[in-house]
Parts: C-alpha cells; sequence; structure tokens
C-alpha cells in the first residue's frame, strides 16, 4: 500500500559518505510536498494482523500526543518503532495494552484490535488485556521481592498453577527462555534487586513471559544496559520471536536494524514511514525518515 | 555604651571590614594572584573584625553581674561582711533594689556600695566598648595587611561556617544529654530508698509516704505495674483505632483520590495533629466517656466514668494524621515502575496495592506506625483527663486505669519534698518511660533506614 512516492521512488537512495549540504537543500524542496500529508507512506496495513491500529489519535489534557496513527503488527514478528524523542512511539505501545488508563489526563479515540476484539471496548477488561500483552519497560523494575517470586507473581495472580512443581516449573521454564536460569539458579530465593542491571531486566522479561502473553511489549529495553547486556537481551528478543509477537521501542538505529523485521518511524506524533527493516535503513521513501536514520536530527 | 549600641557598633565596623577586605582583594585580583572571589576576602576579614569582638562581648556580659556582686562585698565593712550568708543576702537584695530604684539611700553604707557599685559598672562599660572597637578595628587592619591574599579565603570562611554549625548540634545534644543525665542520678537516688526490683515488678502502687514523722500513713509501695500495664493498655487501644484508620486512609490518599481530593483532604488530616492535646483531653472526658458509660449501661454493663476506653479511642483519632501522614509518604514514594511492572502483567490495583506497594512500603509504614505508638505511650493530657487516677492492674478496657504519666503529673503538683521516695519516684517513672519510647524510636529509625536502601 504505497502512496505518493512517485516522487521519491524515481530518485535513488544517497549514501551518507557523499556530501550532503546541497543535497539537502535540494531534496528539501522537492520532497516539502509529502510532509504534509498526513498519510503513512508504506506498508503500514498488513494482511492477518496480530494487532490493528486505526486513526488512533491520543492526547493528554489538550495537548494531542499521537495523530491518525494506523499500523498493523503481524505474528511472530518483531516491529521496532523508532523515531526522536518525544514523537510518542512510546505513548502509542502503551496504549496497546491500555497502560495508558493509569493516567488520568490522557484520552484515547480511533479503533485498537487484538485479533480482531476491540481492546477498548467497554467489555474489554484491561486486567485481562494486559495478561495477554506483557510489558518490558525502560529501567528494569523487579519487585523487591526474590528472584523466584518476582516471576512467581503472575503465575500466581493468574492462577496459572496448581501444585508448587507446576508453579516451579512456569519459573524454571520462563528463566530459561529469557536465558537468565543458568546464571541464578543457585540463588533463586535472593533479592531480584540484588542483580546487575541486564540480569535485571531479563528477570523482567522472565516475569512477562511467565503469564504466557501473546504480544509483548517493549519500551527501550535496553538503553540503561551496556554494549554486552544488550547483546544478549537482542538475541534472546531474536528467540522470544518464535512464540510472541513483539512491539520494540528503541533508539537506537542498529538495535533495530539487528532485531526486527519491520520498522515503524514516528516524528511528531505521526507514523510517517512503515516498511521492511532493510528497506527503511537501506532506502527510506520519505524524507524525515531519511534525515533521522542518516542522523542529521534525532 | 549599652550592649544594643555595641552590637550595633560591631556590626558597622563589619561592614566597613567586608568592603574594605573586598576592595583590598579587587585591587591584588588585578594581578591574578588571588585565591578566592573578592567577597569571599571581604566576609572573611568582617569575620575577623566582628566574631572576636562579639564573643568578648558575650563574655562581658555573662562575668560582669558576679564581678559587680564581688565589688559590692569588698565595699562593705566587715562588720556586715561576716555575718551568715543568710542575712549578708539580704543586706545586698537591698543594696540591689537601690541601685534598681536610681534613688539615693540615707544610710552610708548602703550609700557607699551603691557609688562603688556605679563607679566599677562604669569602668566596665568604658573598658568593654574600648575593648570592643579595638579589636573590631585591629581586625580590619589585619585584613589589611597584605597576609589577606595569601589565605583560602573561601575554605576559611567554610570552616568557620562548619563549627557555627557544630556548635548548634551541639547545643541539642548536650542538652539532651544532660536531662537523660538528671534524670538518671535523681531515678539512682530513688533506687537507694525502694528497691529496684520491688519498683520494677510490684503490683501495688500506692506512692503516699508519710510528710511529718509523727503523721500517721503508709511507707508507700511502688510497684511499677500497673502503670505500665495502663498505658500499654490505653496505647494498644489507641493503636487499634490509629493504625487501620491512618494505614487505609493513606493508602486511599495516595493510590485511589484524585490529586484534587488530595490536596485538601491531606491536609485537613493532618490538622487533627494540630488540635492541642488538652482540648483532646476535655472532649474525652466530657463527650466520649460518658458516652460509653451510658451505652455500656444500656446493655447492662458496668463501665466506670473515667474509662480507658475512652482515653484509648480519643488518643488513637489523635494520632490517626502520625500513621497516615508517614504511610502516605512511603506509598508515594513507591517507584511508579513497581506499579506498572505488576499491572502491565495484568494484576488489578487491589492486587498491585496487597502485593507490591504494601510489602515495599512495609518497613516505612512499621516505622511510622512505632513513631505513633511512642507518641501514645508518652501521651499525657487525655489520660489524665479521661483515664483516671486509680492504679488497678486490670485488662478490662472498661476500667479507670492510669499510666505512666498521669503519675508522674500527679506526684509532682502540689508541695512536694524533694527528696521524698514520692517526688524521686516521678524520676524513676520518667526514666523508664524515656528508655520505652527511645527503645521504640530506635527501632523505627533503624526500619526507616533500611527502606531507603531498598531502591538505591
Amino acid at each position: 500500500m504505497s502512496i505518493n512516492t512517485s516522487a521519491k521512488i524515481s530518485q535513488p537512495f544517497q549514501a551518507n559518505t557523499e556530501p550532503m549540504l546541497e543535497e539537502t537543500s535540494n531534496k528539501a524542496t522537492t520532497k516539502s510536498s509529502d510532509n504534509k500529508s498526513d498519510i503513512t507512506i508504506g506498508e503500514n496495513i498488513i494482511e492477518n494482523p496480530k494487532f490493528s491500529t486505526r486513526n488512533v489519535d491520543v492526547f493528554y489534557d489538550d495537548k494531542q500526543a499521537i495523530f491518525n496513527a494506523s499500523l498493523d503488527i503481524g505474528r511472530n514478528e518483531v516491529i521496532a518503532l523508532i523515531g526522536p524523542s518525544g514523537c510518542g512511539k512510546s505513548t502509542f505501545l502503551r496504549t496497546l495494552n491500555r497502560m495508558n488508563d493509569t493516567i488520568p489526563s490522557c484520552r484515547i479515540s480511533g479503533e485498537i484490535t487484538l485479533d480482531g476484539e476491540n481492546i477498548y471496548d467497554k467489555k474489554m477488561d484491561p486486567v485481562l488485556l494486559r495478561a495477554r500483552v506483557g510489558m518490558v519497560f525502560q529501567k528494569a523494575n523487579p519487585f523487591p521481592k526474590s528472584i523466584y517470586d518476582n516471576v512467581a507473581y503472575g503465575p500466581r495472580l493468574h492462577g496459572l498453577a496448581r501444585t508448587n512443581s507446576e508453579l516451579d516449573e512456569i519459573v524454571i521454564t520462563s528463566l530459561e527462555k529469557a536465558g537468565l536460569f543458568n546464571e541464578v539458579k543457585d540463588r533463586l530465593t535472593a533479592p531480584g534487586t540484588g542483580l546487575s542491571g541486564g540480569q535485571q531486566q531479563r528477570l523482567c522479561i522472565a516475569r512477562t513471559i511467565s503469564v504466557s502473553p501473546e504480544v509483548i511489549l517493549m519500551d527501550e529495553p535496553a538503553s540503561a544496559l551496556d554494549p554486552i547486556a544488550t547483546a544478549i537481551i537482542e538475541e534472546l528478543i531474536d528467540e522470544l520471536r518464535v512464540n510472541f509477537t513483539i512491539a520494540i521501542v528503541t533508539h537506537s538505529m542498529q538495535q533495530a536494524a539487528r532485531v526486527s523485521q519491520r520498522t515503524a518511524y514516528f516524528h511528531m506524533g505521526k507514523i510517517i514511514e512503515v516498511g521492511n527493516t532493510s528497506q527503511i535503513f537501506t532506502n527510506p521513501r520519505h524524507q524525515l525518515t531519511e534525515n533521522y536514520i542518516t542522523g542529521k536530527f534525532g | 555604651m549599652n550592649s544594643s549600641a555595641l552590637f550595633l557598633l560591631i556590626t558597622g565596623l563589619s561592614l566597613i571590614a567586608y568592603f574594605t577586605g573586598r576592595r583590598q582583594a579587587f585591587s591584588h585580583a588585578l594581578q591574578g594572584k588571588l585565591k578566592a572571589l573578592p567577597k569571599h576576602y571581604g566576609i572573611l576579614t568582617a569575620m575577623w573584625s566582628g566574631i572576636p569582638a562579639l564573643l568578648l562581648m558575650l563574655m562581658w556580659i555573662m562575668l560582669q553581674p558576679s564581678y559587680l556582686h564581688q565589688q559590692i562585698l569588698h565595699s562593705l565593712p566587715d562588720s556586715i561582711a561576716n555575718q551568715s550568708s543568710d542575712t549578708l543576702e539580704l543586706y545586698i537584695n537591698n543594696i540591689n533594689l537601690a541601685i534598681a530604684d536610681g534613688s539615693d539611700i540615707d544610710d552610708p553604707i548602703i550609700q557607699k556600695a551603691i557609688n562603688g557599685y556605679r563607679q566599677a559598672e562604669n569602668n566596665s562599660r568604658y573598658l568593654l566598648t574600648g575593648l570592643v572597637f579595638l579589636l573590631s578595628l585591629s581586625g580590619i587592619i589585619f585584613g589589611l595587611t597584605k597576609k589577606l591574599i595569601n589565605i583560602h579565603a573561601r575554605i576559611s570562611i567554610e570552616r568557620a561556617v562548619k563549627g557555627f554549625l557544630v556548635l548548634c548540634s551541639g547545643v541539642a545534644i548536650v542538652t539532651t544529654v544532660g536531662i537523660v543525665l538528671s534524670v538518671l542520678f535523681e531515678a539512682l537516688r530513688f533506687f537507694e530508698s525502694i528497691s529496684f526490683f520491688d519498683f520494677m515488678f510490684g503490683t501495688n502502687w500506692s506512692p503516699q509516704t508519710a510528710i511529718r514523722d509523727d503523721q500517721a500513713g503508709s511507707s508507700g509501695s511502688f510497684g511499677a505495674i500497673p502503670l505500665f500495664v495502663g498505658t500499654m493498655l490505653i496505647s494498644a487501644i489507641a493503636m487499634m483505632i490509629a493504625v487501620p484508620v491512618g494505614l487505609l486512609s493513606a493508602i486511599y490518599l495516595s493510590e485511589y483520590a484524585t490529586a484534587r481530593f488530595r490536596t485538601i483532604a491531606k491536609p485537613t488530616l493532618e490538622l487533627l495533629a494540630g488540635i492541642p492535646t488538652v482540648v483532646y483531653g476535655f472532649f474525652a472526658a466530657l463527650s466520649v466517656a460518658p458516652f460509653i458509660r451510658e451505652a455500656g449501661e444500656s446493655i447492662g454493663l458496668s463501665v466506670a466514668s473515667e474509662s480507658a476506653l475512652a482515653a484509648g479511642i480519643v488518643m488513637g483519632v489523635m494520632i490517626i494524621p502520625f500513621v497516615s501522614s508517614l504511610s502516605d509518604d512511603v506509598i508515594s514514594a513507591v517507584p511508579q515502575s513497581m506499579r506498572d511492572g505488576s499491572l502491565g502483567l495484568g494484576a488489578t490495583k487491589s492486587e498491585t496495592i496487597k502485593q507490591v506497594i504494601i510489602p515495599a512500603a512495609l518497613p516505612g509504614i512499621v516505622g511510622g506506625v512505632l513513631l505513633a505508638a511512642s507518641r501514645a505511650i508518652g501521651e499525657t493530657m487525655i489520660v489524665v483527663m479521661a483515664a483516671g487516677l486509680a492504679a488497678k492492674l486490670t485488662a478490662n478496657p472498661l476500667d479507670a486505669v492510669t499510666t505512666v504519666t498521669v503519675q508522674i503529673v500527679t506526684l509532682l503538683t502540689g508541695d512536694q519534698e524533694f527528696d521524698s521516695p514520692k517526688t524521686l519516684a516521678a524520676f524513676a517513672l520518667g526514666l523508664m518511660l524515656f528508655a520505652t519510647t527511645l527503645i521504640l524510636n530506635v527501632i523505627a529509625l533503624h526500619i526507616v533506614r533500611k527502606y531507603r536502601e531498598q531502591y538505591e
């Protein structure tokens, strides 16, 4: 579904080693008409999506944070949401499991469906929704409980285990899937807050997958971690794709390129361009996307 | 010059010192040799000029009366000076009165003493003025010498400020230690006449001692158990009211209430802490206690007109803000990420509160509860008015009981001998009470501190 991209497609992608000054002024004039359009460029609508959002507007009091966002998230794919700070990508992510409900000033309009069900429907219980759509936060936030209790928290809430041995199994599998079990198997009763930053984040991922969600939302999960811990998390995300649908907000374009199959570029509350990750990073169709990924701003 | 004029003089000279010091520093600043900002040199010079002069003045004011007293004594003829100390005291009081009056007296001896006093006072005043002026001035001159520039002015100022702060905290600490020691020594005197074990484990409290040798009367028994039981009973009732009400209102305020309601409700709740305890006291004695008695009688219970229940309920209301305000603070201090993490797993709000927020805030809540408990144990006015004086060893909340604080009040009101066990018993009780609340406070502080480390 690519719309009005004819002006750009004729123009070849410019590698950022080329001199840019005259290029910029040149392109800015030729593409400026595109910038005014509210319509997202690229493959934002797909077939048989897991999540589907249509014409979503989000307001904080009178300030509009998301403008007319329509984006589909496919099954068992990792979609990266990128864009400069304050562009609304985290807000968009939080509308997907209704975490924005906790902010009193937040209003949402438009339609968001999960497997065809409208999640903002009155019959939809946000508590059950959040069990289906888990979330990993920017800063690791283990509860001040033991490692075991951190992971067992969700299954206990939802009654997923009838016996202690079943619970043990859930905890161990979740920790294994999060790639943490071998590091902590001897100290499951130690406090989760005593782990290193990267381990804490993987503990939070284990906690999230312990309730077997269908979708995992990740809000800059590696932004507070060192490169080694980041690499472990990225590998983990790739493995998790087999069982889960993942939407990840990230500031690191390398990370988006490494872990995601599709990428959506956000700018000033609008989804500017959506496409296959390789296409977005090698041949962006919109001037703003190109400016961002070549590092001209943001 | 009198002291306020002297003070003005010192201030004025310090101001001059500030400007000279700063100007001198400015002139050196042109050569780029300064080790601190010019204003630091100004402040340092002002300190050199002002602080020694102020200290001298303070010492002078403190020592002057005893010096003048000596002057009067010296001026008196031996016949009078060698009298017994009581008569001499009276005589000197007369002289002091005459001095304060300012009038002339016929008695030549007194007149001579007065003249001598005035002479000495004048001399001392001139001397002080001269010394203060010299001292202030020498500070300025010292600042004007070239030495100033070689000093790290900022470091010196900070050292002086630090010294002043140490002094202030020292005052608080020394006062506390002084009170504790005085209570301790008086309590030890009490334990000379009454054995420690009789006091700690005796179950009979009737502190009546004979005032005169020939007076009929008991020798008194000082078993503190009924008092501590009464204190614990009333405190327990108070905590049973304050902890649930305070904690639940804190949860409502921090988790459920809208920001607007919270800004109104929280100060209103804290207003409870601002009501004078004596008002709570007569509210308990005149409204709550009769109500409880009537309610009890209507269902066939015999209730004393001053009951532990009435005092405990009102005291509980009084300490609600201690529990709710502190709990509200610690609950609000639990990071939002904890709530997000729990909600993101599909927990409901109440599950999140019960299983994540309260456990995370528990140490802080316990700290607040213990502080409230120590407040309840030490509370006096409500129990004096509403709980009665009968030292009964009972666990029945409908009975009249008495507390440690009430007994201290009754022991020390009215005419007392200072060395009778009856009076000294107050110090022993005070010491026990102090030890109890101190232990509670230490535990509370320890728990609160542990809590602080949790999220760092």
